[in-house]
């Protein structure tokens, strides 16, 4: 019987197990310098992910953490407009390509900083064009990939990762980034977005992902003329008890929120002594005291 | 995927990679007991498969950082990363990106070449139009 592939010590020269781990042990290498990595995730669309992440960033950031964000958002970047880092320019080193700077000295990788101008999507190019979205998945698995272990983060106190919508995201990044900390859950006050959020939990739970809990966003209307809190949504009980998360934070609507985003410059910083900010800041908190849990500054 | 040389009941080991040439590698392998050899001819979604592993069929020199985003981006903002030679002459990421597409082998005598293309213009950036206006006149 001629010899089977498992008779064959090696790959016969392919080479592509051994970059396979080469790539790996390049990845481990890169992320040795960044204590924590976590991920803002949600099952759902639009429910304030992003702009959560550049305040979290800034909150701590301000605290004097030193803070890198990826915007794993590839499709839909939001982070660099959110931190007002949109069209800096990328400088190459030999430790790789060093990632835009934001204030408060936030590092931010994001693929609006390659994307043509406003409008161009992204698109691959594919030796033929039937592939371009065949390969799409793979394609973006790899840039983000890249984006993880080609940009020289440097030391980082904490690596927030922004995640696109979609259920299975947040699984297939813990599978790139096997030592990512966990997941902070977004969900707001909607029957339709616990519902969808619920789904995303329990696909992350069979993943063995772990989750530190939920923030609620858009939770009540805080007017700001009076200044008085009310409901949004209506839908009550405790979101976070039903999906078997720990709370972290409920933060209220507050129109300055996107006006502040829109501009680069975070809410929590410009506009420290509002509700909001406040439930920023015990959300940034708990999060901290998650992530050290013996205290101190990192 | 590994080949077995049947006659012999060898494996057979990687003897040259050739391409990508028109989304198509050529891996070409041998026997090192009978000196038989077999190529394998990927077709485009084989060879972008392989693409987007971020790995290369017989190894090769990584193509630095960011290869994928640099090189496989379809519409790329102009001079989002650009990249300084040592004599101080600017590629653009396009440019550079277009350059990686050459054959390794053909790589280092075309940026030469360009780069005394664009120097001899008094030119401080290469472009992919610029690298279009050199092989129309008969470079590469
Ligand atoms: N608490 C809030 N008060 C006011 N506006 C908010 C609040 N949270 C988010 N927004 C606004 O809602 C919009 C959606 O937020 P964001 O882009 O952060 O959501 P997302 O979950 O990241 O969306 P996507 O799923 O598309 O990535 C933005 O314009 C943002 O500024
Ligand atoms: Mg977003
Ligand atoms: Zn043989």
């Amino acid at each position: 019987m001629p010899k089977r592939y498992r008779d064959i010590v090696g790959d016969g020269g392919s080479n592509i197990l051994a970059q396979v781990e080469e790539r790996q042990a390049r990845l481990r290498t890169r992320m040795a310098s960044v204590r924590k990595k976590v991920a803002v995730t949600s099952g759902k669309g639009g429910v304030g992910k992003s702009v959560l992440t550049a305040n979290l960033a800034a909150i701590l950031a301000a605290e004097g953490w030193r803070v890198g964000v990826l915007d794993a958002d590839l499709n839909g970047p939001s982070i660099a407009q959110f931190l007002g880092v949109r069209g800096q320019r990328l400088r190459l080193s030999s430790d790789g390509v060093h990632p835009a700077e934001g204030s408060l000295g936030i590092r931010v990788m994001s693929m609006d900083l390659f994307l043509r101008d406003d409008r161009a999507p992204l698109t691959w190019e594919a030796p033929s064009p039937q592939g371009s979205f065949v390969w799409r998945e793979s394609m973006e698995a790899s840039a983000l990939r890249e984006f993880l272990t080609d940009t020289a983060w440097g030391e980082l106190d904490l690596l927030l990762l922004d995640l696109p919508p979609g259920a299975p995201r947040l699984p297939a990044l813990a599978d790139l980034l096997p030592d990512l900390d966990g997941g902070l859950v977004v969900t707001i006050p909607s029957e339709v977005s616990r519902l969808v959020v619920a789904r995303a939990v329990e696909l992350a739970r069979t993943h063995g992902v772990e989750l530190f809990g939920l923030v609620e966003n858009m939770a009540g209307y805080l007017c700001p003329t009076c200044g008085s809190t009310g409901d949004l949504f209506g839908g009550e009980g405790s979101a976070a008890e039903a999906l078997g998360l720990q709370p972290l934070g409920r933060i209220p609507f507050d129109p300055r929120i996107a006006s502040c985003a829109d501009r680069g410059s975070p809410y929590a910083v410009e506009h420290p002594d509002t509700e909001a900010s406040q439930a920023l800041r015990e959300l940034a908190g708990r999060l901290r005291a998650r992530l050290s849990p013996e205290g101190g500054a990192r | 995927m590994k080949f077995l040389c049947v006659g012999c009941d060898e494996p057979m080991g990687v003897r040259s990679v050739e391409g990508p040439d028109l989304g198509s590698v050529s891996v070409t392998f041998g026997c090192p007991v009978c000196g038989h050899q077999v190529s394998l001819l990927t077709n485009p979604a084989e060879t972008q498969l392989v693409r987007s592993l971020g790995v290369k069929i017989g190894g090769g020199s990584p193509g630095g950082p960011l290869e994928t985003v640099r090189t496989a981006l379809g519409e790329q903002r102009e001079g989002a990363l650009d990249v300084k030679d040592e004599a101080g002459l600017v590629w653009t990421a396009a440019a550079e990106g277009r350059l990686q597409r050459l054959p390794p082998i053909a790589r280092p005598m075309a940026r030469m070449a360009i780069a005394r293309y664009a120097r001899e213009r008094g030119l401080t950036t290469v472009t992919p139009e610029l690298m279009d206006e050199y092989r129309s006149r008969g470079g590469f």
